[in-house]
């Protein structure tokens, strides 16, 4: 057993804090919110020339093969950082599709541009009702002269604007949420039929919502096999779901080292406020939820590429409900030890409070996992 | 014991109820209850229009135009405009300032100011935070030195609700700072926003609402006969105020309101093809949430049957604040876990793109409502009180 990162994982651990130090400041990811794109292109090249787009994918498609516990290392500097860009959108999910269920074809196809910064994908996905039940998919795709013409709507994809190229559940059979009877497809964001409305979100990231009207793809725009599209949702999305709770550990460090250094340095009553035991031991609670977070999200990394279905499910049902426990108790707490100054637009904590927030209910709630842990 | 209206009290409670139904602007309304912040005026209007029919001070002195309603009366009259959906009253005025007038204001200055108070002539704002001073509030710097018949004020306030609508503040300020007894050289000053020498700073909070400030004080010239009470006893009258403040802090009809909507949200939303209502996760949550709602409610009839008797309340009250408050903010996070997934949308950014405000108003609310257990005496201040007046800890 070693929990060490190897030198190569520290060595990108240490050079990923350090731009983030330098590039990514509190007041330069301001103004990239406040950009019409919302995020920066400047800082997704950066991303391609450091090997961040690449690192999880195949050295055959330019990537450098790594493992999730790699992926990890990037995700949780983006937590702490509340990095904006399209990382978990495009490295986590759309490529993941592709990486995993694609032809070799679809792969030479996009991943090399992937790689380099030039392709960004976004999965298309949710659509309205469906909540967290990955079947619910009421898009339909039918087959059309060579290929398939698609009908649907799809809600809150995430950095959807930004992306070229749109993963997009469709179902090619069967009623509405059934298992059965879904279909992957890649759709270009531009592709006539294609129209998307692009949302702020209350944690400064971008969602789209995107409406398909009769959208034509051929027929090699379909990922993998017809009709069995949900078994690879689900892989995808638990490995995304591991990835974002290594991003929630980054978030929930950063809250914790700033409500530390908050109780040490602002005084009342003539004292630090750290020094009142009522606050010591809620502080200590916020210590044990951020080593118990990393514990959790570590081996949900771990085990999500190299479990099986089942056990993956379990471990990664478990990471995500004791994640979402700890977003909401951290974030609560260290806006709470902050007072007034933890509720202010100036403050990264409040930033870092609504990230957590916003992933206690990504890719499924504390409820949804706990349900999906006890059924399995 | 009885825990029902009498039948004076219930026909009391149709009366108001079938009021408000006539007179809430549905506009002022709709913006109420989809959270929207309300302009100035349209505060004003809703004062006015109370102020019109009489009920806006029910528990001033009748002589300064007090409604002489029972305790109770005037329970039922601020549920019944919480039920309703009525945009809120402005406290710092009515039931700050007024009280504060009412127990320690010379003639003259309750002539001056209560009948404009009344009539919502002034906007009011409370002047008691500064940076270094929250939760010890006896440590505030903002000074007011004596020139002849004025005070010069300089020094900082900070989180001052709806300073921006302000037309006069009522500040804490120190006036002795010789004193060892820090608490003895604070005095109660009344302060018009229009003298020279006033900014008004916002301060954007996560939700992106303003509604808190910083105001700057930079020699402005106070007349002296704006004093309240003596100089040097400002503590006594904020202490009074405090203890005024605390009852009707628990927001229980508003809170009751709120959770009916989210039992709304939850029956439209599906989980499995069924409602989210009928999950027996979401249900048992949301059941603990409305019994502790319901135990606040008779614990806040509780102090006001001993209000009205003369056995007042003590520092316990401060409970209702805590509870109060935690239930607000656990009602917020319900609807915004109803909601799932798409809860995260907040703004279209192209302005004129269609998108559905209330939705995107739930996790706003929630962010919001953080604010409730740090404001007006942190919950852990007020967890202090307790242990220290009632529990002689």
């Amino acid at each position: 057993m070693n929990f060490e990162l190897s030198e190569e994982q520290q060595l990108l651990a240490d050079t990923l804090k350090k731009f983030l130090a330098t590039g990514y400041s509190f007041d330069t990811r301001s103004k990239i919110i406040a950009s019409a794109a919302g995020v920066s292109d400047d800082v997704w090249a950066t991303f391609a020339e450091m090997g961040l787009l690449g690192l999880p994918f195949a050295e055959a498609y330019d990537g450098f093969g790594g493992s999730a516990v790699d992926v990890m290392i990037v995700m949780e500097a983006i937590g702490e950082g509340l990095v904006v860009e399209p990382y978990l959108a495009t490295v986590g999910l759309g490529g993941q599709f592709v990486a995993r269920g694609g032809t070799e074809k679809q792969k030479k196809r996009i991943l090399p541009g992937l790689v380099q910064g030039k392709t960004r994908l976004a999965f298309a996905q949710t659509e309205k009702g469906a909540r967290y039940d990955l079947e619910h998919v009421r898009t339909r795709a039918r087959r059309t002269g060579d290929g398939f013409t698609l009908d649907g709507e799809k809600r809150a994809v995430l950095h959807g604007f930004s992306a070229d190229l749109l993963v997009v559940s469709a179902r090619t059979a069967g009623g509405d949420t059934d298992r059965d009877g879904i279909s992957l497809f890649l759709v270009e964001r531009g592709a006539p039929g294609v129209r998307v409305t692009d949302y702020r979100t209350i944690d400064n990231l971008r969602v789209a919502d995107i409406t398909l009207s009769g959208v034509t793809v051929p027929r090699d725009a379909l990922i993998g096999r017809e009709g069995e599209g949900l078994r690879l949702i689900d892989e995808v999305v638990d490995y995304a779901t591991a990835l974002i709770c290594a991003e929630a550990v980054g978030a929930i460090k950063y809250a914790h080292d700033a409500t530390l250094e908050y109780l040490k340095t602002r005084r009342q009553f003539g004292v630090p406020i750290g020094s009142f035991q009522a606050l010591q031991h809620r502080m200590v609670d916020v210590l044990i939820s951020y080593e118990q977070a990393r514990s959790i999200a570590t081996l949900a990394c771990v085990k999500v590429d190299t479990a099986g279905a089942a056990e993956r499910r379990r471990i990664v049902s478990a990471a995500k409900l004791k994640i979402a426990d700890a977003c909401r108790h951290v974030s609560q707490e260290s806006v709470q030890l902050h007072g007034g100054m933890g509720m202010t637009e100036e403050l990264k904590i409040s930033h870092t409070f609504r990230r957590l927030t916003m992933i206690a209910q990504t890719f499924g709630d504390a409820d949804h996992h706990l349900e999906r842990f006890a059924a399995s | 014991m009885d825990l029902n209206y009498s039948p004076d009290e219930a026909a009391f409670r149709d009366e108001v109820r079938a009021w408000l139904r006539d007179n809430v602007p549905g506009d002022l309304r709709d913006k109420v209850l989809s959270y929207q912040s309300l302009e100035k005026e349209e505060l004003r209007s809703w004062h006015k229009t109370l102020a019109k029919k009489g009920w806006v001070a029910p528990d001033w002195p009748t002589e300064w135009g007090g409604t002489g309603w029972t305790v109770v009366q005037r329970y039922i009259f601020e549920e019944e405009c919480d039920g309703a959906g009525s945009p809120p009253l402005v406290p710092f005025g009515l039931r700050m300032c007024a009280p504060v007038l009412l127990r320690f204001g010379t003639p003259e200055q309750k002539k001056r100011f209560l009948p404009r108070i009344y009539q919502g002539d002034d906007f009011w704002c409370q002047g008691y935070s500064e940076p270094g001073s929250g939760s010890d509030l006896a440590s505030l710097k903002t000074r007011a030195v004596r020139q002849g018949d004025h005070y010069v004020v300089t020094g900082q306030k900070i989180w001052t609700t709806l300073g921006h609508y302000g037309d006069w503040i009522f500040a804490l300020v120190r006036t002795d700072a010789t004193r060892e007894k820090r608490q003895e050289g604070i005095s109660f000053l009344l302060i018009d926003m229009r003298t020279p020498g006033i900014t008004v700073r916002p301060i954007v909070l996560m939700d992106q609402s303003r509604e808190v400030n910083e105001v700057f004080f930079d020699d402005v010239k106070v007349p002296v006969e704006n004093l309240v009470y003596e100089e040097g006893k400002g503590w006594t009258v904020a202490k009074y105020l405090l203890g005024y403040e605390r009852m009707g802090t628990g927001r229980i009809a508003q809170s009751k309101r709120e959770l009916a909507r989210v039992k709304e949200l939850a029956a439209e939303a599906t989980k499995d093809g069924r409602p989210l209502l009928d999950d027996p996760r979401f249900r048992d949550r949301l059941t603990r949430v409305e019994v502790e709602l319901i135990a606040l409610e008779i614990t806040n009839l509780r102090f006001l049957d001993q209000l009205r008797g003369d056995r007042p309340p003590g520092a316990e009250v401060s409970l209702l604040k805590i509870k109060g408050t935690e239930i607000q903010q656990a009602i917020s996070e319900l609807a915004m876990q109803a909601a799932g997934p798409l809860v995260q949308v907040f703004r279209p950014v192209d302005a004129n793109a269609a998108f559905d405000p209330f939705a995107a108003s739930l996790a706003p609310r929630y962010l919001n409502l953080r604010k409730t257990t740090i404001y007006a005496g942190s919950n852990e201040i007020q967890r202090n009180i307790i242990a220290k007046a009632t529990l002689g800890l």
